[in-house]
Order: structure tokens, then C-alpha cells, then sequence
């Protein structure tokens, strides 16, 4: 495991130095874009209003406060569950050149075919830490698609240090959640075949 | 009629309540996550579980919800029979909401059916989501509210069985639910069981089981042995926090039954996320009120 301080924009050689399990504290440009926006993007074919190209997007939906002369502040932001975004992550990141996607849980085959295709990585943000993430966020550069609600808009921040970002996929095929399900179906049928009989209660 | 004074009043302390329950994890939580921070000792739990302390210290000091997602607000309210303000309970309850929404700030949850539009103030058709029960022969109300956020509503499902699957059949759906789904709820979670005739009546148990404090136990004592060797089975199947594996997988496991039909085995689960914010006030008819779930704090 190793520990690196990126900045964006993020290279391809930043890249291709990440394996799963290295963590990453990340400067620089990082939006926030979940299901609408994927949905947006990749479904309706629409532009990105936000240049994403080597930066990151944060699968998340904050609490934003609108402060009095209109520009707003980040109360809390934390990952949300990033397979949800499965079915559409791989087009997005080739529709955007985003290099580095941040949320939470694993994602599937076909954001980690996405990954090696696109030079890019998935990481993991501790879930729930929302207020850890939100201090790690200098400044809210702006926001679009503010019509679709505040959880689900597109705001962009400036991120300092952000991080803990455990690289869940890396850009050569590996995925650390789905080798940690294997391994724990792996364990599941033994432990289960033991409980069934501590629980014959039917007679 | 209804009194807009106590309207007023009762959703005041009511919204000064879930502020804080969106800030706080309840005695019994917190008091298991340092528990079991000191097992999780290798890999990356312990950046995890010193992240988990990181915020909720932060929270704290800076009066903010811990976690972004504040959840679709629920009340689970047992009303006294003799309280006096069971006519302006309902309209208190959602202007607490309301004010909680302004003054937390909570996120915007409330997403209409069919219309697809968010209300931005966390009031939509049946929510906040409210369940009542009566008590006999009392005259104050106790207020449950839960947060149910996104992630830790995700693995929550219902199935009724046949007799013939037995509890075996109830064990194999709460372990693949939880490999399969539990790694985004941000574990460890508290894993809720409903066991009915019923999909519905499972499902609604499985998150009153949630209400029960961790570590608190089914009265049957078949029920509070399952529980306890779930959680031992659930652990060692090791999810760690996250989901990024470790020595342990659930803060536990509650039970909650009812009598099932001779033909149906029904089995329900819902899952609380480690930031289980949950929380319990008593509030007696003169607003007095005791904090059950964080003693001796002041509203
Ligand atoms: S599962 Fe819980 S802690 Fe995790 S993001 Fe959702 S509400 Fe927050």
C-alpha cells in the first residue's frame, strides 16, 4: 500500500502509478455528480455543463447552505453507494475524461472494464464521514443543473488534502471490493451451513 | 381545533430533537463503535473507524448533521391514551420537519412518486413517515424518529417462505442480503429481523428491531440465541468497516416476531448504517421531556 498527494489535473502516468489498495489525498477539482447526472450525461446524451477532464467526480449528494449574498457553503458531504452509477460509469468517464471517480462500496465489471479502458481509478471515501469531507473542501467554485435538486446537482468544489481515497479499482483490472466478495461468500457457506443447525426450531 | 400554540411548541422541541439526532449517535451505538474500534486493529479499519471518531467529534463542535444524507424522516410514536394533544400531534410532526429541514440543516429527501420532483423540504405525500400506537392509561408520547438514509435502506427487503425453507431459509436470505448489499450501507451495520405471516408485517419489524438499543435481546429465548449467533456468524464473515474487510461485520442483530400463518414463513430486514441515528424522547403534556437515547443532554 502506498500513499499518494495528487493534484488535479490528473495524468495518465498519475494513473498508472495507483493499484488497489494505495491511498490517495486529492487537490484540486472534484464535482459532485450521481444518478441524474449519469443519467443526463450518458442516457440523454447531453453536454457536461462542468469540464471533468482529468479531474474527479464524487458520487454525492451534499447538504449545501445558500448564504446571504447567494454564493453557497458545503455543510456535509459524504459518498454515496457508487454502484448505482454501474450502469452508466464506463460511458461517463469516456463522454468526460474524468480520471478519478469517488464514492462509496464496490463498483462492477463494467466500470472496472471502463477503468483500463479510460485511465481512470474508483475510490473509497470512509461512508458517512461527511463532515470529515466537507472540511477538507476550500472553496464551492459553483454549481449546474441546480434544477435537479440539491442532492443530486452538479456542485464543484475545490478539494484540499481530500481523503482518505482508498482505490478500490485501479486502472490494470483489479477490484479490491469484489476480491473482498469472493473472499467473503467464500467464508459465508460454511458459517451458514453451521447456523442451520442452531436454528431447527420447526417440530 | 387545533391549539397553534402547542403546534408551535411541541414542533419546536421536536425539531430541536432531531437536530440533534442528526448530529449525535445515540449512548448505545457510540458506545459499541469504540468497542469495537479497539478489535479492528489491522488493514484499513482503523483509518476508518479513527475517521468515523474524526467526524462525529466535528459534528459535534460544529453543530452539523454527521452524515449528508439525513435520511427520509420517520416517527414511530407510542401516544399515551389520556395525552391531551393527540389532535395536534400529526400537524407538530411535520412542522418539526420542517423547521429541522431550515435549521440543521437536513438535506433534501422527499422525492414525489410519478411526479419525480423533489419537494426541498422534506415533506411529501406520507412523509415524514409516521407510525402510531396506542398506550393504554398514559398521558405522554414517546417519539422515535430514524433517519433512513439511502445506503442503509438499500439492502432492506421482504420474502415470505414456505414452512418447509424453515429458519434455515431465513438465515440464508439475511447472509446473501447482507454479502450482497451490506458493503454499501457503510458498515457495520445494526441488522434488523422481522420474522411474520406476512411481507408487510416483517418488513414494518424489522425496523421497530432497529429501535431496540444494541446489544439488547429478543425475550424468547430461541429468538435472542439466533440473534446472538447471527451476529457471531455475521462477523466472521468479516466485512470490516466499509465493507473493505476486517475482523468483524454488525454492530448486531435484532429480532422482532409476530405469529406467523400455518402456511407462510415471512422474513423482513433493514439495516441501520453505522451513523444509526436513531433517537427516543419522552415529552409529557407540559413539553417537560426525558432524552431516553442521550441521557442528561439538554435540547
Ligand atoms: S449509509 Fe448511513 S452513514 Fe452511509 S451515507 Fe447513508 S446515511 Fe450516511
Amino acid at each position: 500500500m502506498s500513499i499518494y498527494h495528487l493534484t488535479t489535473p490528473v495524468s495518465d502516468e498519475d494513473i498508472a502509478k495507483l493499484h488497489i489498495g494505495d491511498v490517495i489525498y486529492l487537490t484540486g477539482d472534484i464535482t459532485t455528480g450521481r444518478d441524474d447526472v449519469h443519467h443526463r450525461v450518458v442516457i440523454q446524451g447531453r453536454e457536461c455543463p462542468v469540464d471533468l477532464k482529468g479531474k474527479a467526480v464524487f458520487h454525492a449528494g451534499p447538504i449545501m447552505k445558500k448564504l446571504e449574498d447567494g454564493s453557497y457553503t458545503c455543510v456535509a458531504v459524504g459518498p454515496t453507494t457508487s454502484m448505482r452509477m454501474e450502469k452508466a460509469e464506463a460511458e461517463f468517464l469516456e463522454a468526460t475524461g474524468v480520471k478519478i471517480i469517488i464514492g462509496k462500496g464496490g463498483m462492477g465489471p463494467k466500470t472496472t472494464a471502463g477503468c483500463k479502458a479510460s485511465k481512470a481509478v474508483h475510490t473509497i471515501f470512509p461512508g458517512g464521514c461527511a463532515v470529515v469531507a466537507a472540511e477538507c473542501i476550500e472553496k464551492v467554485k459553483g454549481v449546474e443543473w441546480l434544477d435537479l435538486g440539491m442532492p443530486e446537482a452538479m456542485w464543484q468544489f475545490q478539494g484540499k488534502e481530500f481523503g482518505p481515497l482508498i482505490v478500490s479499482i485501479d486502472s490494470y483490472g483489479e477490484n479490491l471490493i469484489d476480491n473482498n466478495k469472493i473472499a467473503f461468500n467464500e467464508k459465508k457457506e460454511a458459517i451458514v451451513e453451521e447456523l442451520y443447525k442452531k436454528v431447527q426450531f420447526m417440530h | 381545533m387545533h391549539d397553534e400554540k402547542i403546534i408551535d411548541q411541541l414542533s419546536d422541541l421536536i425539531s430541536s430533537f432531531i437536530c440533534y439526532a442528526g448530529s449525535h449517535l445515540p449512548d448505545d451505538v457510540d458506545a459499541k463503535l469504540k468497542e469495537m474500534a479497539t478489535i479492528e486493529t489491522e488493514g484499513f479499519a482503523p483509518t476508518i473507524y479513527k475517521a468515523m471518531a474524526d467526524n462525529m467529534e466535528i459534528a459535534d463542535r460544529l453543530k452539523r448533521p454527521s452524515c449528508q444524507d439525513t435520511g427520509i424522516i420517520q416517527f414511530f410514536v407510542k401516544v399515551g391514551t389520556k395525552y391531551p394533544y393527540q389532535n395536534e400531534l400529526g400537524e407538530a410532526l411535520e412542522q418539526a420537519v420542517l423547521k429541522a429541514t431550515d435549521r440543521a440543516p437536513l438535506r433534501h429527501n422527499a422525492v414525489q412518486i410519478f411526479d419525480e420532483i423533489n419537494t426541498g423540504n422534506n415533506v411529501g405525500v406520507r412523509v415524514p413517515w409516521v407510525d402510531m400506537e396506542l398506550v393504554p392509561d398514559r398521558d405522554d408520547i414517546e417519539v422515535y424518529v430514524y433517519m433512513a438514509g439511502g445506503g442503509c435502506s438499500l439492502p432492506g427487503m421482504a420474502k415470505v417462505l414456505m414452512p418447509l425453507e424453515g429458519y434455515e431459509g431465513i438465515v440464508r436470505v439475511i447472509f446473501d442480503q447482507m454479502t450482497s448489499y451490506g458493503v454499501n450501507a457503510c458498515p457495520p451495520c445494526l441488522v434488523g429481523v422481522g420474522i411474520a405471516g406476512s411481507a408487510e408485517v416483517a418488513a414494518k419489524l424489522s425496523k421497530k428491531a432497529l429501535l431496540r438499543p444494541v446489544g439488547s435481546h429478543n425475550p424468547n429465548p430461541k429468538a435472542a440465541m439466533m440473534e446472538e449467533e447471527l451476529e457471531k456468524g455475521l462477523n466472521a464473515v468479516g466485512l470490516g468497516p466499509g465493507g473493505l474487510s476486517g475482523k468483524l461485520s454488525v454492530m448486531g442483530v435484532n429480532i422482532e416476531q409476530a405469529a406467523r400463518h400455518p402456511a407462510t414463513l415471512a422474513v423482513g430486514i433493514s439495516t441501520a448504517c453505522w451513523a444509526h441515528r436513531r433517537a427516543c424522547i419522552k415529552i409529557n403534556p407540559d413539553m417537560s421531556y426525558d432524552f431516553v437515547t442521550s441521557k442528561g443532554v439538554k435540547l
